[in-house]
């Protein structure tokens, strides 16, 4: 292939993908809305445009024209640099994603899933350095908890996935998924499936697992000052990671692209879809825990669950080969 | 102490107290309708049943009325017995059976003690089917609106006006439950104590009509204790203000001073406050010769540049002023520049009361002394035009006289039935010595008619024969050295004999005359007092300040570049032309609140505030310094007089005025400079007083409307305006509850909404208030204190043929400069007159009701004749002619003008 | 854990149930009579402002938003204004369970959004409506004792006729 040529997709994909990211986020802030509207019997946002989908809009306008502003007690650098990083991470972690076969900037990157780990590491310095530069105690509170939850997390979200790799034999996210072809790692490595996920929520700090902007203690936790649209930045990072979470669910447990009748593409975008769906559905049933018994749950359940998981599925294997 | 048990609670009370008082004053919320503490108990309501008990054994009990009941030591009672709880509770359902639904459109509603005690006796349905009594309404005149329906017949108004107050165009009428309390026939009310009755009648029978033109609820008002500016007894009351305009006045209790009640002049007076000659920006005359508006800032430079380029500064004080403002001006001009702004004769008498006074010598009584005195001689004082809260004081010092007799059939003064059965007419001596009848003629032993000489005359021949050492009067006539006789030997044989004279006198010889009496009297061992009385609210106050400078003529023969007049209008003061001549070369500052003659006049006009939106001190003829409190805080550019001039004073460069910035500065530089203030900044608590930590309320907790009030302007709620010259809060916010006595902003008490919460702010019922009476007297006696007998006796008066002596015949309504402004006075002003005896008039040809002129003050007047049998020949009175009564007393040429006009 | 998952099925069991939503202004709702929205002033029977300006919705009033002054005219009172502050108003119907004459009353009308807060201070030519609102029959002077144009001292409901002070008579 010419080289040229190779660096020309590759750009459109890198800006396709962005585009389609950014628009799928946004749509996500209304679909939630309207999700959450139906399970708690009323109709959410369906005033703009039909179904309301225009609300997104009339949002982004009116988070574009807020009043940007940043207190005179803030660190000024950290404190705009702070939602970049939530933005950048969330985003370049999708790089390496294998939406099927032909979309996916660089799928077959051979350390993919340590990619991943390693994106959604820094992802907390946004929240931390948020929370820092507002030099507010409710959203230093926020940034500590933060820092705390998506570092305890962080071990056993990883640890979670050894049981994925152990079987696929592989960091390379696309030959994870063409290991599924027969039967999606969901099942034999459901532990696995139970933790990544849960990690994930408390990694994007979704209800119920948002402690670090708990309103009814923090104000909004690590985002109390920020307005306009860095807030924005911050708000639109969330939803990418939601997607970003599902899609690897999708990728690492549910077999991918893979699937009957449908094309490849629409499989992966059904899988995610029922997860980002199951995602506000957690946001609309559940209550937020208390701090400690979420660290507790963290370290005193999960933890030893995963590395339980480990165990079996290196006995398993052992086993499998040696018979 | 006698002690007395309710409820099983002992309590103690003064001996021969009522129980009803006694009740009141432990504290208890026991009903009442006919019982007044000024008027005593007559039992007619029924209302303050209580159970008795005839010894801890009894536990039957009978029902007595506490107002009848006087208490006795150990005696049992109790309020809560069911049996006297139903019997009050039939008693307001009695009364209440033709009480019409109309609260919702009553003046009284919200401050009615019929509400009040219906609530507290727990009436709250109304089981009466059938119809209601209904009467029709007389018109009362300018002040009084009547609503008989409303009665409940307690008959506290024709004991009040009647009895107490010697009003005779007043009664009740009809019989049995038809009674009806009014006139005889529609018709202004005379007497000038009228407006008591709506604080007297416990439902809305009498209202203040001035008031009902501008109606809110008592809850609705700002309130700011205050003291009457319309004569100098210092009668304290409360303002009411709502949106800038002073809605009310009503009456302030000082157990000293005037108790329960005020003078129509005073309570209707304050209609000038709103009035539409009201100057609220500052005005200059321009290069047209007209007066324009200018701002402020430039009113303060031009002032402050006068003040520079002028070589010689007169200020020209005022009697109306308050002692602040007087002492600012006489601090920037110097005191050798600071004169009286009255009269030249007026000055002379002020000078003279302030040598009498400040003797030390005397003992000047207070209000309630006077009303307690049991022999009274009035020297040429019509108390009853001039300072009529005075006069009703000695109406009640010559009723005494049955408490005397009274006493000595043990029945208790407050018995007011019983005392008057037995005591009748029975009076204390009471002597005037007018030129004219007054209305105390009528209570008074003897009633002289003489000339201010001829009464002089009798006053030193009283005062001679009281003390041989005084100087003797020769040549008295027969008749009138009978009549000195009879009076000296009232005065002798009394406790507390009281004279009486003032500056209304007119004659520097009865003031004199009547300080020879008092000394006289206390070189007999007496404890004589003497009431000196003054025209104005400070005129004493202003009088102890000049310190013997001159009045105004003086101030005019200097030829000063900048004259400065303090909230006066000199033109009452002085002929036109004397004060033309001598301004000619002059520039004219006039500091004054409304428009009038002298700032029509002025170059520069500075808006001064009215005694409503100031604070400030005022000194009574009593000597008693009273601070009063300001209730509007006015938007536009009016400011207190001391601040002008401070604030000219500071861009002038003036040191002595730089820290002139609050009320409790100046009062404390007054103090300061003159050694007879000094007590000054205890007359009242300074502006940092707290109770509890904050300001004191000046609105009640319910004031409503605050949001809505100045939406028509601004849907914005403005920022309070801050008080800076006194303790009070200007809103409702702040300490609701007891606080110093000179600072009630209102009276109110839980479930007592009427004037009748009196009660539980006093030490003792009728007494003085709890932590003592407010103000401060400056002028006390001194047991030691020389004195030395006036010694210039004057001729007797004799008539001329063709000329009269006018003199002032003083008027309640219109001799005040600032209540003459109120548009319901005016309705009470009558036409000037001219006064003669029938015989003067027959000489002249004249009769009553014909026009007559005579040049008064360099200008020809038009009077109507009015013939007073009673005057001495040689005599003519002028009233209704305040503008040019500082020309009065002199002799005027009397022609008849026009044919009969009646 | 099992309960977390059954919360999880009941709420989604949510998305086929009926909205409650009631979609306003497309759908308008059903207000009842005594419904606290808009208030008005109203008129006697005979056409006469009721509000005697007595003050009392005012003292009544917990926010403070209503201001009036009392004027009079041949013996009936009336607000010379009267004045409702509606960005302060609470709609707790104070105002109108202190009203000795029935005239204030709270209607079922709450559209009365405005883009200029100003706006929402009403004066009587607002407020005061033809008609009688909620209690067509009745009418305060005609139960009062004060005398009016049109009725004398003693006409009013049960009321003797006044009475003749130069009689002895029972």
């Amino acid at each position: 292939m010419n080289h040229s040529n190779e660096i020309a997709i590759g750009f459109s994909n890198i800006v396709f993908g962005l585009v389609f990211l950014m628009v799928a986020a946004s749509l996500l802030t209304w679909i939630e809305r309207r999700l959450l509207g139906f399970w708690q019997d009323r109709y959410g946002p369906n005033r703009a445009g039909p179904f309301g989908v225009l609300q997104v809009v009339a949002d982004g306008i009116k988070l574009l024209f807020k009043q940007d502003w940043i207190p005179p007690f803030a660190d000024r650098t950290v404190f705009v640099i702070a939602p970049a990083i939530a933005m950048i991470t969330v985003m370049l972690a999708f790089a390496v994603i294998p939406v099927t076969p032909a979309i996916g900037i660089i799928g077959n990157l051979n350390v993919g899933l340590l990619y991943f780990l390693a994106m959604s590491s820094l992802g907390v310095y946004a929240v931390v350095l948020a929370g820092w530069s507002s030099n507010n105690k409710y959203a230093l509170l926020g940034g500590m908890r933060a820092a705390a939850q998506m570092v305890s997390y962080e071990v056993f979200m990883g640890l979670s996935l050894v049981g994925v790799v152990m079987l696929a034999g592989s960091y390379n996210l696309t030959a994870i998924v063409h290991s599924q072809q027969h039967l999606w790692y969901v099942v034999p490595q459901f532990i696995g499936f139970a933790v990544f996920f849960l990690g994930g929520l408390a990694e994007t700090h979704r209800l119920p697992f948002d402690l670090p902007e708990g309103e009814n203690e923090l104000g909004a936790g690590f985002h109390t000052e920020y307005s306009g649209m860095k807030f924005g930045m911050f708000f639109i990072g969330e939803y990418i990671g939601i997607i970003l979470i599902s899609a690897f669910t999708t990728v690492l447990f549910l077999g991918g692209w893979y699937g009957p009748i449908l094309p490849p593409f629409l499989w992966f975008a059904l899988k995610t879809g029922v997860l980002v769906a199951f995602f506000v559905l957690l946001r609309a049933a559940l209550p937020r825990p208390r701090y400690d018994q979420f660290m507790a749950f963290g370290w005193k359940l999960m933890l030893p669950l995963t590395l339980i998981n480990i165990l079996a599925t290196g006995a398993v294997m052992l086993c499998w080969s040696t018979s | 102490m006698t002690t007395f048990v309710v409820d099983g609670k002992s309590f103690t009370c003064k001996p021969g107290d009522n129980l009803l008082q006694a009740c009141l004053h432990a504290g208890f919320d026991l009903p009442y309708f006919c019982w007044h503490p000024a008027l005593g108990s007559v039992g007619a309501c029924r209302q303050c049943a209580v159970k008795q008990y005839a010894s801890e054994d009894d536990k039957v009990g009978r029902l007595t009325m506490a107002c009848m009941t006087p208490v006795s030591e150990g005696a049992r009672y109790s309020i809560t017995d069911p049996m006297a709880t139903a019997f009050r509770a039939s008693v307001i359902e009695w009364l209440m059976v033709n009480h019409p639904h109309d609260c919702p459109v009553c003046e009284e509603g919200g401050e009615c003690h019929l509400q009040d005690m219906t609530v507290m006796t727990g009436h709250a349905y109304r089981r009466y089917r059938f119809t209601k009594r209904t009467h029709r309404n007389q018109d009362l005149g300018p002040f009084i609106k009547h609503e008989m329906n409303r009665c409940i017949a307690c008959y506290r108004c024709v004991r009040f006006y009647r009895d107490y107050a010697g009003g005779r165009d007043f009664d009740v009428f009809g019989a049995h439950d038809h009674v009806y309390f009014g006139r005889y026939a529609d018709g202004t009310l005379e007497s000038e104590f009228s407006g008591n009755l709506v604080e007297i009648c416990p439902t809305g029978v009498f209202t203040d009509k001035t008031f009902s033109m501008h109606y809110v609820r008592k809850w609705d008002m700002r309130g700011a204790p205050s003291i009457c500016v319309h004569c100098g007894l210092g009668c304290n009351t409360i303002t009411n203000e709502r949106e800038g305009r002073l809605r009310r006045i009503v009456n302030r209790y000082n157990g000293s001073v005037n108790g329960y009640f005020l003078c129509d002049r005073g309570r209707f007076g304050y209609g000038f406050v709103n009035g539409g000659d009201r100057i609220h920006a500052p005005l200059a005359r321009g290069d047209d010769g007209r007066q324009g508006t200018i701002s402020s800032d430039d009113a303060i430079h031009r002032f402050a540049a006068l003040l520079r380029s002028s070589s010689r500064v007169v200020g020209i004080g005022s009697p109306r002023a308050s002692l602040e403002s007087n002492f600012a001006l006489r601090a920037l001009v110097g005191a050798e520049n600071f004169y009286l702004g009255v009269s030249a004769r007026e000055s002379r008498l002020l000078r003279l009361l302030v040598g009498v006074l400040d003797s030390g010598a005397i003992h000047i009584p207070s209000l309630r002394e006077a009303q307690q005195a049991d022999a009274v001689l009035i020297l040429g004082s019509d108390l009853s035009n001039t300072v009529p809260r005075a006069a009703l004081a000695v109406r009640q010092a010559v009723r005494g006289g049955s408490f005397t007799l009274a006493a000595a059939a043990k029945i208790p003064q407050w018995q007011d039935t019983a005392v008057r059965n037995l005591a009748g007419d029975a009076r204390r001596p009471l002597f005037v010595a007018t030129p004219v009848a007054t209305r105390l003629d009528d209570i008074a032993r003897l009633a002289l008619r003489a000339a201010p000489a001829d009464i002089a005359r009798l006053g030193f021949a009283v005062a001679a024969i009281l003390d041989p050492d005084a100087p003797a009067v020769s040549d008295l006539p027969a008749d009138l050295a009978a009549q000195v006789g009879t009076i000296a030997d009232a005065l002798l044989a009394a406790e507390r004999p009281l004279v009486i004279s003032g500056v209304e006198a007119g004659d520097e010889s009865v003031v004199q005359a009547s300080a020879n009496v008092a000394l006289a009297l206390r070189a007999s061992g007496k404890s004589g007092a003497l009431m000196l009385n003054v025209p104005e609210c400070n005129s004493l106050g202003l009088a102890l300040m000049a310190n013997g400078q001159g009045g105004l003529e003086a101030a005019l023969a200097q030829s000063a570049a900048l004259v400065i007049a303090l909230e006066n209008d000199i033109y009452r003061r002085a002929e036109a032309t004397v004060i033309e001549a001598a301004l000619t070369s002059s520039y004219l500052v006039a500091l004054d609140h409304s428009e009038g003659p002298t700032t029509r006049r002025a170059d520069l006009v500075l808006p001064a505030t009215s005694f409503a939106e100031c604070g400030g001190t005022l000194v009574s003829s009593e000597g008693r310094a009273q601070r009063f409190y300001q209730p509007i805080f006015s938007k536009t550019d009016v400011r207190e007089s001391w601040r002008w001039l401070g604030a000219a004073g500071c861009a002038a460069g003036y040191k002595v005025c730089e820290n002139w910035n609050t009320l409790d500065n100046m009062v404390v530089a007054l103090a300061g400079a003159l050694p007879r203030f000094s007590r000054l900044p205890d007359v009242a608590p300074p502006a940092s007083f707290r109770v509890a930590g904050s300001r004191i309320a000046s609105e009640p907790r319910r004031f409503s409307g605050r949001t809505a009030i100045n939406a028509a302007h601004s849907v914005r709620d403005p920022k309070p305006p801050v008080s800076t010259d006194s303790p009070f809060s200007t809103t409702m916010e702040g300490y609701h509850g007891k606080v110093p006595s000179a600072l009630f902003p209102f009276f109110w008490a839980p479930a007592w909404n009427s004037v009748q919460s009196i009660n539980k702010f006093q030490a003792e019922i009728d007494g003085a208030l709890e932590g003592g009476d407010p103000g401060i007297r400056l002028l006390e006696a001194r047991p030691h204190a020389e004195f030395r007998y006036y010694t210039r006796i004057p001729e007797g008066f004799v008539p001329r043929s063709d000329m009269w002596f006018a003199f002032v015949l003083p008027r309640v309504f219109g001799d005040d400069e600032q209540s003459a402004r109120a548009v319901c006075i005016r309705e009470r002003m009558a036409g000037a007159i001219l006064a003669l005896n029938g015989e003067d008039a027959a000489l002249l040809g004249v009769v009553s009701g014909q026009s007559v002129a005579c040049e008064i003050g360099g200008e020809q007047q038009c009077l109507t004749l009015e013939v007073h049998p009673e005057m001495p020949h040689g005599l003519a009175g002028i009233a209704g002619l305040a503008t040019v009564a500082h020309a009065l007393p002199t002799f005027v040429r009397i022609t008849p003008t026009g044919s009969d006009e009646s | 854990m099992l309960s977390v998952l059954l919360t999880l099925w009941y709420t989604f069991l949510h998305l086929f149930h009926r909205k409650v939503t009631v979609s306003y202004p497309d759908e308008m709702p059903y207000l009842a009579p005594r419904y606290r929205g808009r208030i008005v002033l109203t008129r006697d029977p005979d056409g006469e402002e009721r509000c005697v300006s007595c003050y009392l919705c005012a003292v009544a009033c917990p926010v403070d938003c209503i201001s009036l002054q009392k004027a009079e005219e041949a013996g009936r009172w009336y607000p010379e204004f009267f004045r409702i502050n509606f960005s302060r108003c609470i709609f707790c119907g104070f105002c109108e369970e202190a009203c000795p004459t029935y005239a204030i009353q709270l209607t079922p009308d709450f559209e009365m959004s405005e883009y200029n807060r100003q706006n929402l201070v009403y004066e009587k030519q607002d407020l005061l409506i033809s008609g009688t609102g909620k209690y067509p029959d009745y009418n305060f002077y005609r139960v009062s004792g004060l005398a009016i144009p049109g009725k004398d001292k003693g006409e009013a409901e049960l009321e003797r006729e006044a009475i003749d002070t130069r009689s002895l008579l029972p």
